[in-house]
């Protein structure tokens, strides 16, 4: 299917003339608004399940990471050329493989964040103080509750600012996904991509959904380490 | 796995169009397609370069304007390149030199953000060392700082490249034919020619991320890498988006 074919001027024929002089135009915008409601929604989920999926493989391989320093170099030159190859591509080298959809689509957005959260979360662990990690085995945590307790509460600013570049670096990916046949506000800007009220509010509610998630994550990592906090007011 | 064969085929052989009339494929072809998709990329990069060193080297020798140096990454991953790409077409319009000036702003943000950080992080002891022996302020930077930060400098504009390369590749939305043509154009090229195009583009990619880093590593200066301490750490420090920047 040829791509330009499918490409359908959205600009329908209309009496309004800052349309057809190709203006920026609130009205038609105001208009046309629930066109754009869909494809958000499709890049949210997009975003979001890609994140989630590829922090739950990053950590772990982290974790793992951490004990086993030998798979540091392994896992981060594996991770290093997924993160290298240009989603773009990676959707059409998925494409033989697992068809159009959002699953080729999911894939190739995992694999770009891997390398981003494994090296946040290593770092973070590998920057816990020895005194801290000591006095908890002082007080008799074992190396389990030493992990959960201590070393990943501690590491967590760091872990957090992983999150926050996946997020923001996914939302942007994501834009491409309907390469792959998943959608997304990517697909309402090459609808019609000379048209500029379309282009603004599709690029407008990428970058909003990109610093809404960031705004989150930072809300959620002050809550979650109020002592970072205390910390910087003394 | 045949898809793929096919697609290699294509690389090496030229065969009729899908659509008919001309001849696509074979090496010849994949060069008249990646020469355009180099010198855009090489002179985004380039220009982007011209603008973001002297101005990181100078912000961070005079320590001032860290709020904008560092936040020029976030500002930066935050707009997606195909919305950079849609709001030029749209707004400045196509063609060669408007999509370089679009890669320029895709690529002036991690240069920037890590040349100031490079220069921020130079020993102050080494400094007013240099200071103490009289060196003037441009001296400084030239001597001191600039060689010091210059593995950072070189980090950022592997992130920037490998980001140039692979956005090009939607170069042709904006009118320039780059290897993302037979991945836009597909009924010209047909789904052999697609996945060839984006066989070459992650190759591409790959290239340039180990060449880059070559360089990376030879201008690192000898006392640098002593110090640098650990196997581990060096290797963190040769990564793309190195944690100094990512914790920021």
């Amino acid at each position: 299917m040829n791509l330009l074919l499918a490409q359908v001027q959205i600009r329908e024929r209309t009496q309004d003339t800052c349309v057809s002089d190709n203006g920026f135009c609130p009205g038609w915008i105001a208009d046309n608004f629930d066109r754009y409601v869909h494809p958000f929604f499709q890049h949210v989920v997009l975003t979001v399940v890609a994140v989630a999926i590829g922090f739950a493989i990053a950590f772990t391989l982290a974790l793992l990471a951490y004990r086993h320093r030998w798979l540091i170099n392994p896992v981060t030159q594996v991770t290093g050329v997924l993160y290298t190859v240009p989603s773009i591509a990676a959707f059409f080298l998925l494409l033989p493989i697992t068809g159009r959809g959002f699953v080729t689509a999911t894939i190739a957005l995992v694999a770009y964040v891997l390398l981003i959260i494994f090296r946040n979360v290593l770092t973070g662990l590998d920057n816990v103080p020895d005194e801290t990690k000591d006095a908890g085995r002082g007080m008799g945590l074992t190396d389990r509750q030493l992990l959960w307790r201590v070393e990943v509460p501690l590491a967590m600013p760091e872990i957090m600012a992983g999150l926050r570049i996946a997020v923001t670096t996914t939302v942007g990916l994501a834009t491409l996904a309907f390469f792959a046949g998943a959608g997304g506000l990517g697909e309402q800007i090459f609808a019609d991509i000379t048209f500029k009220s379309n282009v603004v509010v599709a690029g407008g509610l990428a970058v909003a959904l990109a610093a809404a998630l960031d705004g989150a994550i930072l809300l959620t990592q002050r809550a979650i380490t109020p002592w970072t906090r205390a910390a910087a007011a003394r | 796995m045949n898809a793929f064969f096919d697609a290699i085929d294509f690389i090496f052989s030229e065969r009729e169009s899908p659509a008919g009339g001309s001849q696509v494929g074979g090496l010849g072809q994949i060069w008249e397609l990646m020469w355009p998709h180099l010198q855009l990329s090489g002179a985004s990069l380039g220009i982007a370069c011209a603008i973001a060193i002297p101005l990181g080297l100078w912000l961070g020798h005079i320590g001032k304007g860290g709020f904008l140096a560092i936040n020029a990454s976030n500002v930066g991953r935050a707009v997606p390149s195909l919305a950079l790409i849609a709001f030029f077409v749209a707004y400045v319009g196509v063609g060669f030199t408007n999509l370089t000036l679009a890669l320029v702003l895709l690529a002036i943000p991690p240069v920037l953000t890590n040349t100031y950080t490079g220069v921020r992080q130079v020993d102050a002891d080494s400094v007013d060392s240099a200071r103490g022996m009289g060196m003037t302020g441009a001296q400084v930077v030239r001597r001191v700082e600039l060689p010091l930060a210059l593995p950072l400098i070189f980090g950022g504009l592997r992130i920037s490249a490998v980001n140039v390369v692979a956005t090009a590749t939607i170069a042709p939305l904006a009118g320039v034919v780059t290897l993302g043509d037979p991945i836009i154009n597909v009924n010209t090229y047909g789904d052999e020619g697609r996945l060839a195009a984006a066989l070459v583009v992650a190759l591409l990619a790959v290239a340039t991320e180990l060449v880059l880093g070559a360089v990376q590593r030879a201008v690192t200066p000898r006392g640098l890498k002593l110090e640098g301490g650990g196997r581990w750490r060096r290797l963190a420090m040769a990564l793309p988006n190195n944690r100094r920047e990512a914790t920021t």
